[in-house]
């Protein structure tokens, strides 16, 4: 008898680190990524447990640790959207993500139009349908994702951003649909 | 590097000694074992010469056992007791084997992994794939003049948690120290990424005897960086050997083959397979046990024909990988073919259409697995202090737990870089609800039913409460290995129920404890002294460790602290003087225990300073 409760939390709360700090970058939506990418790998240079095969098992796995850790922090910064969310949280503003599903009425009106497009293309096995919809969501998201940039560098507003989120959380949704139906046709 | 030396015990002792670690690839249908020796990456031959060992494995009733070449030969002979393809077994039920073809063997049904009842009585396939690496690490061990320090095993990149623990297993009960399991597409990648100085984005495509496996990886300076990963656990040239075997019987119209004629023609049609490589037909002749008599021609035509829908099936994992990696084939700068199977024509020609390149060739596909594991070995070893390169790789198929209505929530997705954690918290459905039933699955679709079922546990002792009001986290840490453990907590109302699962596949900790010490004493009393020497080699190293910790930061210890470390260094010390190879494990145990907060804070503040340092140098330059 389980139910899923929550939404999946961060592993390591001894770490006491945060992510932009572990990379020694600024604490900002916009981030220079081929810098995250560098200071990700000098990070896993010398913790991944790689370096430390032979080592005690105490080493063994507190390196395990760090480069779950490192693995986390790198992931999150990776994507805008958890970036983005990520930030929100720093900030001490919730995203309520699984508790608020209102929406502005016009948004509320695209939304249910995208999933009437994509529940029809899924009855019809109509891919190139399924990939209209697809750039559509693509277009949109990268309006949200100026959003975000405005909110969290520029206007400081965590609760706009927090909005911004929970619209890219349902576009990601429906991207994870049309992917997985998409591969399904090609089965 | 100041991590290193932490870790590296023996340096100051020695620190110009070569540690003899080895790469194992083993295969479906072949096995290797190689090594780097003075700086040259090397396969290891048998005393004949063969870099190969089949990888076939023959019982006899008195308990003797044929392991390669002489198993392989008679194999037609007495197909039940002589075991080939045990890698398709590793990790599989029965229901698993349905579709798999003909196979000779009187299979016993058991929980999580079928078994073979051989003339030498009922083997799991760990036991006959240890088989397989005990010979190995024999060949080794004689060939390198020591004992191994440990070795890299490669695993297809599409093994799922199952198989690898099974692999895991086997190579421990081989007497194998396993300093890491390795995806083999990453291992070839390795190799040949090192060999030929290759920047880029590179496709791995591996069809082996039994597995497919494609990986899509970033090679830059010192960094191979896996993508994406998917593949086919259950295909490979066996099915195509399947093929042509099936091909046979209708061609010729002979009456339904017995287990010896079944392994004969399952050998003619592979011989036929391999030898379409180079010529464009061949004959396939063979006298069966009814007197009936085969006499066929197969021509590269046909055999592509009835072949087809297998290249196929390797070609939507490949899709797939490219768009989970969020790439196109234009992309793609080469793709390194991996793998006896991919001499094949049809397949070569397959995946040059499909990427719009020629295929890259210039390795032998049978050895670029084993050859990158051996220099994966070399580094993990600790064999070269400069010039490491860092390896990053990744999870093949989600994990998750059953949720109601028997549908799966994912928790790890697939393509997650490794070492990976998550947590998720679940609740009660009922007032009162003392226990909570969890069950850990692995795979892409939606319903329980199509995912493999890897563990199930219950969790006991909640504290009666309101519905929805317990709160339950869940764990999953998924190691380097790609290996998954468990942990739940019930942590509420301060109240801990805490457990940890390992996947109901693999054997336990303790059938693996007894096979090895019925091992030892089966064999002789070199297998105790052994046993007794790796004990006490890894005591001094830890005992040196943990001297030099306390040495070095013994301000990170409290008095209290400081005194059980101590006591626990006596107690080992005083053992190491002994001859009780158990009891000396168990005191080095303790000692792990007693350290591992140190150990935590020790490697907290190296790694700290070494990333200010780089910051600092970062500055400066």
């Amino acid at each position: 008898m389980t139910a899923p409760f929550s939404m999946q939390r961060s592993m390591n709360p001894e770490f006491s680190q945060n992510y932009f700090e572990l990379f020694g970058l600024p604490a900002a939506y916009a981030i220079d990524t081929s810098r995250l990418d560098v200071a990700y790998r000098d990070v896993q240079s010398q913790v991944h447990p790689d370096r430390f095969a032979n080592a005690p098992e105490a080493e063994r796995r507190r390196s395990m640790q760090w480069a779950t850790f490192a693995n986390e922090a790198y992931q999150t910064l990776k994507s805008p959207l958890s970036r983005a969310r990520y930030l929100v949280k720093l900030n001490g503003v919730d995203t309520e993500e699984e508790t608020n599903t209102a929406m502005p009425p016009d948004f509320l009106m695209r939304q249910m139009e995208w999933r009437e497009a994509v529940v029809g293309a899924k009855q019809t096995r109509d891919a190139d349908a399924l990939e209209n919809v697809a750039r559509e969501l693509a277009g949109e998201r990268k309006v949200l994702l100026s959003e975000l940039a405005r909110c969290l560098d520029v206007a400081k507003d965590y609760h706009g951003a927090a909005g911004a989120v929970r619209k890219m959380r349902f576009l990601e949704k429906l991207e994870e649909e049309i992917s997985g139906t998409l591969e399904l046709l090609e089965d | 590097m100041a991590l290193l030396q932490i870790s590296e015990p023996g340096e100051s002792a020695a620190p110009h000694q070569h540690r003899l670690a080895v790469g194992i690839d083993l295969g479906t249908t072949n096995s290797l074992v190689a090594t780097v020796r003075s700086g040259v990456t090397v396969v290891l031959n048998d005393e004949q010469g063969h870099p190969l060992l089949p990888s076939v494995v023959r019982y006899f009733p008195d308990g003797r056992v044929d392991v390669g070449y002489p198993a392989q030969r008679r194999q037609s002979e007495d197909p039940r007791n002589t075991i080939v393809s045990v890698k398709r077994l590793m990790g599989r039920g029965l229901k698993d084997l349905e579709g798999t073809g003909r196979l000779p063997y009187r299979f016993v049904d058991a929980p999580g992994m079928v078994q073979l009842d051989t003339s030498a009585g009922v083997k799991s396939p760990v036991e006959v794939s240890a088989d397989i690496l005990r010979t190995l690490r024999m060949r080794a061990e004689a060939s390198l003049g020591g004992e191994l320090v440990g070795a890299v095993i490669t695993v297809p990149a599409y093994f799922d948690d199952a198989q690898r623990q099974a692999t895991k297993d086997a190579a421990r009960l081989a007497g194998l120290n396993v300093l890491r399991l390795l995806n083999e597409p990453t291992a070839a990648a390795i190799a040949y990424g090192l060999d030929n100085g290759s920047e880029g984005t590179y496709a791995v495509f591996d069809l082996g005897g039994g597995t497919f496996d494609i990986s899509i990886l970033k090679l830059s300076k010192g960094v191979f960086e896996v993508l994406a990963t998917n593949g086919d656990s259950a295909l490979g040239g066996d099915d195509f050997d399947q093929r042509v075997f099936c091909w046979t019987l209708e061609k010729a119209h002979v009456a339904p083959p017995n287990d010896r004629d079944t392994r004969l023609l399952l050998t003619k049609a592979r011989d036929a397979k391999e030898a379409l490589t180079t010529h464009p037909d061949i004959n396939v002749n063979a006298a069966l046990s009814s007197g009936e008599s085969v006499n066929l021609v197969l021509d590269v035509e046909t055999f592509a024909d009835i072949t087809r829908t297998l290249v196929s099936k390797t070609l939507v994992p490949t899709r797939k990988a490219l768009r989970d990696a969020g790439l196109t084939v234009a992309d793609i700068k080469g793709v390194v073919m991996v793998g006896g199977a991919t001499r094949m024509p049809q397949i070569q020609r397959a995946v040059g259409e499909f990427f719009k390149q020629e295929p890259l060739n210039n390795l032998d596909p049978d050895k670029v697995v084993a050859l990158g594991a051996a220099m994966q070995a070399n580094v993990l070893a600790g064999n070269r202090a400069e010039g490491d390169w860092l390896l990053l790789d990744v999870i093949p198929l989600s994990l998750g737990v059953e949720t109601m209505g028997a549908l799966v929530e994912k928790i790890i997705p697939r393509n997650s870089t490794i070492p990976v954690a998550r947590a998720q918290e679940f609740t009660t459905y009922k007032d009162g609800q003392t226990a909570m039933a969890i069950h850990v699955v692995q795979g892409e679709r939606e319903l329980v039913a199509d995912c493999r079922s890897l563990a199930r546990f219950e969790l006991r002792g909640i504290a009666p409460m309101v519905a929805g009001s317990a709160r339950i986290r869940v764990t999953f840490q998924v190691d380097a290995d790609g290996l998954l453990s468990v942990t739940a907590r019930e942590a509420s109302q301060g109240v801990e129920a805490h457990v940890v699962v390992k996947p109901s596949y693999g054997l336990a900790d303790s059938d693996i404890t007894r096979m090895l010490e019925e091992s030892f004493s089966n064999a002789s009393s070199d297998m105790q002294a052994r046993a007794l020497r790796e004990q006490q080699v890894e005591g001094r190293q830890i005992l040196e460790a943990v001297s030099n910790a306390l040495r070095g930061d013994g301000d990170l210890v409290g008095e209290e602290e400081r005194a059980a470390i101590e006591k626990a260094m006596d107690r080992l010390q005083q053992l190491l003087e002994g001859s009780d190879h158990r009891a000396i494990k168990e005191a080095i145990e303790a000692l792990n225990h007693a350290t591992e907060p140190l150990a935590a804070r020790r490697m907290d503040r190296s790694v700290t300073q070494a990333l200010r340092g780089q910051k600092l140098s970062e500055i400066e330059s």
